[in-house]
């Protein structure tokens, strides 16, 4: 009942914080937003399956090309286009968890990492469709969802909310349900939750297309609500990044990647004024995450002030 | 240019990038083997070596020779202690889990590259050859007067290129009688059979690792070094090694020193050929998913014998 406040609270002061922030951090939050939601898919396999994959880039992009290329080359509209985005999603999620899943530990990283390195390729060499690195700009016609233009700052703000919102939800319902607790003990001792009867192969599957689904449904609405579709997004930076926000926010919490998102990108955002060299900033903090704070943030909190923190 | 010339030159610009990648992926290869620990930031100690020896040749001036001759024992040396101290500080303390050295080798990368970045820009800078005679290679042709040789116009190869590939295979010599013949090889050979077995019997594990670590690393710069008279130093150049020693080490047996020399003698080779036929970002995405394929069916590699 707690939790369930405290995550609703958070959206509540999301919703509040549109009529009061200025322009610029209006805009940063629904970035933060859309770019949690792929945090929190990315935590259901890291953080609660316990499954380190170095090449989320693929789904997010999945999700994001999925919904641009529709756009662009069938001329779909804006809502079935970002269902297209998330159906590619989950099949390309569905598609590599077959293969990477038959693998574990160190080789199931790199594995994630060549495949994603492939996907990204793949958009490069075929670039008269993809626009490869230089990307394309998604017409404004595009980015009509049911008469809401989403361009629009403040209808932006609302559907990043919405998404992210959704997320939230989806993840603490998802955590607290028998599937998730399977989840986490496949992460503590799958060879005892084999034992025990489970299939651990179907919930790990389930895991990583699920993740891969969120992930490729926030790669969607950051293409439409921001409007440009580009390759660097299906680099292996991307697939850093979600890693990072989950390590810095707390793995296997449900708040933890927004905070850590919302952390990490004003600590980036901050120092890119200074610097061209703002990815120091992310290296540092992956070194000393590792180092000192393993839990992340609210891996910390509920270590020290609230047990149950979901 | 008819095709057997053709792919005379492709082979020679492959045995070159062998060469290099050889040496790049036994480092990678050493420091799995011994350590267990895959290390994410060994192309940006290639990068390191490339950039060092850029200072080294250019603040010494005077002839090429001697720049580069300097850069070639300093720059493995410095790049072999920086990695030493970052195993020490970092990865020791992370108790090698395989993991978290991962993730913590992640953020090295972006560490070393963005500190080059800051220090070094973001310009690639070329490294001048200490010599480099242009040799040009004869081809046999049948024409009207029976077999005759003639000279190519554009088939040929330069001295220094023979010379890198010279140099790696002596290199790769000395590793091996380090690894097979030296109390050196056998301590770390110990170390990575059984590492609570070697520290029982007096061995310095974590002094073991640590010279590992930087002997890997020393590796990827020695590499570095002697390719950056071909290709010059740019801050961003650690990504493409990376991929390809990876390639090499998963395909020869991940921590199997000769299935790794293989590996990059059949990739160096095929890179070059197949680069000449496909174009580049082909051949690279049918080579990332082939090695995803073989970690997926074929863990132990296409040479190795037991798993790893």
């Amino acid at each position: 009942m707690r939790a369930l406040a405290l995550h609703l609270g958070l959206l509540a002061v999301l919703l509040a914080l549109h009529f009061v922030l200025p322009a610029y951090h209006h805009g940063n939050l629904a970035r933060v937003m859309v770019l949690a939601s792929f945090a929190m898919g990315y935590n259901i396999l890291f953080g609660y399956t316990g499954l380190l994959s170095l090449g989320h880039a693929l789904f997010f992009a999945a999700g994001m090309y999925g919904m641009g290329m529709s756009v662009q080359h069938l001329g779909l509209s804006a809502g079935s286009a970002l269902v297209l985005g998330v159906l590619a999603g989950a099949v390309v999620s569905g598609a590599l968890a077959l293969l990477a899943l038959r693998t574990s530990g160190v080789a199931f990283m790199i594995v994630t990492l060549m495949f994603a390195q492939a996907g990204y390729l793949t958009i490069l060499h075929f670039s008269e469709w993809t626009r490869g690195d230089e990307g394309f700009v998604l017409a404004q016609a595009g980015r009509m969802f049911w008469g809401v233009d989403l361009s629009d700052p403040n209808a932006r703000y609302l559907a990043a909310l919405m998404l992210f919102g959704i997320c939230l939800m989806l993840s603490l319902w998802l955590v607290r349900a028998p599937f998730g607790r399977v989840l986490v003990a496949i992460r503590e001792n799958e060879e005892r939750v084999r034992m025990l009867g489970y299939d651990t192969f179907a919930h790990k599957l389930a895991a990583l297309i699920l993740s891969g689904t969120m992930a490729a449904a926030a790669g969607a609405a950051y293409g439409i609500l921001f409007g440009y579709v580009g390759a660097s997004f299906a680099a292996v930076q991307y697939s850093i990044l979600p890693l990072l926000y989950v390590l810095l926010g707390g793995a296997g919490t449900v708040l933890g990647p927004f905070i850590g998102t919302l952390f990490m990108f004003y600590l980036i955002d901050l120092s890119s004024g200074i610097t061209t060299a703002y990815m120091l900033i992310a290296g540092i903090a992956l070194v000393m995450l590792t180092l000192f704070a393993p839990q992340g943030i609210m891996g910390e909190l509920r270590r020290r002030l609230w047990k149950g923190l979901p | 240019m008819d095709l057997g010339p053709y792919l005379v030159l492709a082979t020679l610009e492959g045995a070159v990038t062998a060469a290099v990648l050889a040496l790049t992926a036994v480092g990678l290869s050493l420091v799995f083997g011994v350590m267990r620990v895959v290390n994410i930031a060994h192309g940006e100690f290639f990068m390191l070596g490339a950039v060092l020896a850029w200072w080294v040749a250019t603040s010494l001036g005077g002839h090429p020779a001697l720049g580069f001759g300097a850069a070639l024992i300093a720059a493995p040396l410095i790049v072999g202690a920086l990695a030493m101290a970052a195993d020490m500080t970092i990865l020791k303390r992370l108790d090698y889990d395989p993991e978290r050295t991962i993730v913590a080798t992640i953020g090295l990368l972006y560490i070393i590259q963005q500190l080059t970045l800051m220090g070094y820009g973001p310009e690639a800078r070329p490294v001048e050859a200490p010599f480099n005679t242009r040799l040009a290679i004869p081809w046999f042709e049948h024409g009207p007067e029976g077999w005759q040789m003639i000279w190519p116009w554009g088939l040929g190869t330069t001295s220094y290129k023979l010379v890198v590939i010279g140099a790696a295979v002596l290199i790769l010599c000395g590793v091996w009688a380090v690894m097979a013949r030296s109390r050196l090889g056998l301590v770390m050979r110990a170390t990575q059979a059984d590492r609570e077995m070697a520290q029982a019997f007096g061995i310095p594990v974590e002094r073991v690792y640590a010279i590992t670590f930087g002997l890997g690393a020393g590796l990827a710069a020695l590499a570095a070094v002697l390719i950056v008279p071909i290709q010059q130093a740019h801050y961003l150049m650690g990504a493409d090694p990376l991929l390809l020693s990876f390639i090499v080490v998963i395909i020869g047996g991940l921590g199997s020193l000769p299935g790794t020399v293989l590996a990059a003698v059949l990739i160096g080779l095929s890179d070059g050929i197949i680069s000449v036929f496909f174009s580049p970002t082909l051949a690279k995405i049918i080579a990332t998913l082939l090695v995803a394929l073989v970690l997926v069916f074929r863990p132990q590699g296409l040479f190795g014998k037991r798993a790893a």
